[in-house]
């Protein structure tokens, strides 16, 4: 995807505050146009945040914002008319037919009669929902629901859509649909899409771009392989067994290895070469007396982006971020 | 380029439509006021004797003042579809739309005006049934409907506008159950004015409320004091559409906490 024609969207110096929570602290990013953008992040990051207020339903504490090339704090209403957002949950009416939440959306964006209900039909078809589409959307799986929510956002072909996390909760198989139809969209419609997301393995599938987001900053961004070239070489993860001692483990590994992170019973570390490296490790292990209940070798990957910037591995910091509404934790 | 019209247009339709969705809500909105009628018509039936009373038939009386509160009752609920759309995400999803916010506030108005005249038929239709007469006629009962509307156009907003500030429908209970009760009984939905204690009188002259009490019976009467009718039409626009104006201004109340 080479075709670079602007800026879809610019983000400078955002920062949001919650009374004392800093929620935003300082993001800025460009996205170009006719890209897919991930912004990665466990729980509290600031990923809904930053779409709340590119989508103009939030206003940042300080910072500025444009999308489509529009300001979103001077003109809200103009950047209404060019994006699609779909929020992170679901915003379809229950009470209400696949049919009619679209047609809704389609009248909403000043579409009439013929023009509207040709579109509904051509989305519902694309969704695979022309069979639902006249049952109400409470009696909806969680893959149609999402489904909807995104053919929801591209009724009037915005030129930006948002997404926020469009596959948390989904099964295997609806997330596999979901991001077969977010490549569609953005190879043959040359959408910029925006996507949030808790799955690195999502990140590293669809996005163009990606920005990994903790604690409201930026802590790296780039393209997926070109993050995951910062790493030289391949990542060891040794698990130790219960009785063994994690201290002389890791003074074990340090000797033999980089960037040596301990994560309960679990160490990292960096080597140039997996294959040759294993066995020494193993071997210093074993001169030091300590039990190892497995050990594994893997090509550099998002999830070691994320741990070597932050610190922390994804898994835990999903997990160890307290009061945000998902329950979902990241599997990489 | 307006989009207020249309967007009402749309957005009523949508909240129709989910009202008839739901047959059991329909039923109870209907018998409710019906019960009230036959309860109080029961219960209060010797208090015409009272000195104050005009009329010598309690039904004739009470007709009026239970449709007033059925719109009491009806439009103080009116901010639940609010709360119900922002816990499913529709509320986000319409602000971060074009969708005019005037729209969503008139949509939820033009909703309930359809619930209250329809529950206003029905009141009027069993007091026919238990003997009321209304000499006003047609147009009485035109007039009544006309400022049961109005009053519901206030108490939606006033329900809607503070949906958006509490955001919870606990609150929103407590908010609507707290004010629904005071106001019907410090107006002469119930009782004759000249029946209730001097302060009750004083209230109720500013109780919106009893200005459409008043507008209505005095509209059903035989020889209807118009001037005094138009001038509570007049107090229950302008209430109206201040409520509307500033509830409208409560989707900022509501962004700001987003
Ligand atoms: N409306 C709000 N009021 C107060 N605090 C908020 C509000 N919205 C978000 N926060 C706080 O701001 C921080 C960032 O939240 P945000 O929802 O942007 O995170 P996120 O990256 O989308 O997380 P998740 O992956 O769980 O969706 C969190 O600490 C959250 O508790
Ligand atoms: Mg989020």
């Amino acid at each position: 995807m080479t075709h670079v024609r602007g800026t879809a969207i610019e983000a400078v110096a955002l920062v949001k505050r919650y009374g004392e929570v800093t929620a935003l602290d300082g993001l800025s990013f460009t996205v170009p146009a006719g890209t897919v953008f991930g912004l990665l992040g466990p729980n509290g990051a600031g990923k809904s945040t930053t779409i709340k207020i590119l989508t103009t339903l939030s206003t940042p504490t300080s910072g500025a914002a444009t999308v489509a090339g529009i300001d979103v704090l001077a003109h809200p209403n103009a950047v209404r008319r060019a994006i699609g957002v779909v929020t992170q949950g679901s915003g379809t009416d229950r009470q209400a037919t696949g049919r009619e939440n679209l047609l809704l959306a389609a009248h909403i964006h000043g579409m009439r009669g013929r023009a509207a209900t040709a579109r509904v039909d051509e989305l519902l078809e694309l969704f695979d929902l022309t069979g639902a589409a006249k049952r109400l959307v409470k009696a909806y799986s969680g893959g149609m629901q999402r489904k909807l929510d995104v053919a929801m956002g591209l009724v009037h072909r915005p030129s930006v859509l948002f997404l926020d996390e469009p596959t948390t909760g989904l099964d295997p198989q609806a997330r596999s649909e979901m991001w077969a139809e977010i490549a569609r969209l953005a190879t043959q419609e040359r959408l910029t899409i925006l996507l949030t997301t808790h799955y690195l393995e999502e990140a590293d599938h669809l996005a163009d771009h990606l920005v990994i987001v903790d604690r409201g900053r930026l802590v790296a961004q780039g393209s997926p392989e070109e993050l995951k070239s910062e790493l030289r070489g391949d990542a060891v993860v040794v698990e130790l067994a219960p009785d063994a001692s994690v201290d002389s483990a890791r003074t074990a590994v340090e000797a033999m290895a980089r960037e040596v992170t301990v994560t309960g019973r679990t160490i990292r570390a960096r080597v140039d070469n997996g294959a040759s490296a294993v066995p020494a490790v193993l071997a210093e292990l074993e001169r030091a007396a300590v039990a190892v209940a497995a050990v594994t070798v893997a090509r550099p990957a998002l999830d070691d982006v994320y741990l070597r910037h932050t610190g922390r591995t994804f898994a835990a910091a999903s997990a160890s971020a307290s009061g945000s509404g998902s329950e979902e934790v990241a599997v990489a | 380029m307006t989009t207020l019209t249309p967007h009402t247009g749309y957005l009523t339709g949508r909240l129709l439509m989910a009202t008839l969705r739901q047959p059991a809500f329909v039923v109870i909105m209907l018998i409710q006021p019906m019960i009230w009628l036959l309860l109080f018509g029961q219960l209060f039936k010797r208090i015409v004797e009272l000195p104050g009373f005009a009329t010598g038939s309690y039904i004739d009386f009470l007709t009026p003042g239970v449709v007033v509160m059925t719109v009491l009752f009806t439009s103080g609920w009116a901010g639940m579809a609010f709360i119900d759309d922002m816990d499913r995400g529709v509320m986000d999803r319409m602000l971060a739309s074009p969708a005019s916010r005037g729209a969503m506030m008139l949509a939820s108005v033009l909703n309930q005006a359809v619930t209250v005249v329809v529950q206003g038929v029905i009141v009027v239709l069993v007091g026919l049934a238990l003997g009321a007469e209304f000499p006003g006629g047609i147009a009485g009962i035109l007039v009544m409907f006309l400022a049961s509307v109005l009053l519901a156009a206030a108490f939606s907003c006033l329900s809607n506008g503070m949906a958006l500030i509490v955001r919870t429908s606990e609150s929103l209970i407590g908010f609507s159950t707290m004010l629904t009760l005071p106001l019907s009984f410090l107006s002469s939905a119930m009782i004759a004015r000249e029946a209730a204690p001097e302060w009750i009188q004083t209230v109720s002259s500013y109780n919106p409320v009893d200005w459409t009490v008043v507008a209505s019976r005095e509209a059903l009467s035989a020889d209807p004091d118009w001037g005094a009718v138009l001038l509570r039409l007049a107090g229950l626009f302008v209430v109206a559409v201040v409520t509307g104006f500033i509830a409208t201004r409560a989707f900022r109340a509501y962004q700001k906490s987003l």
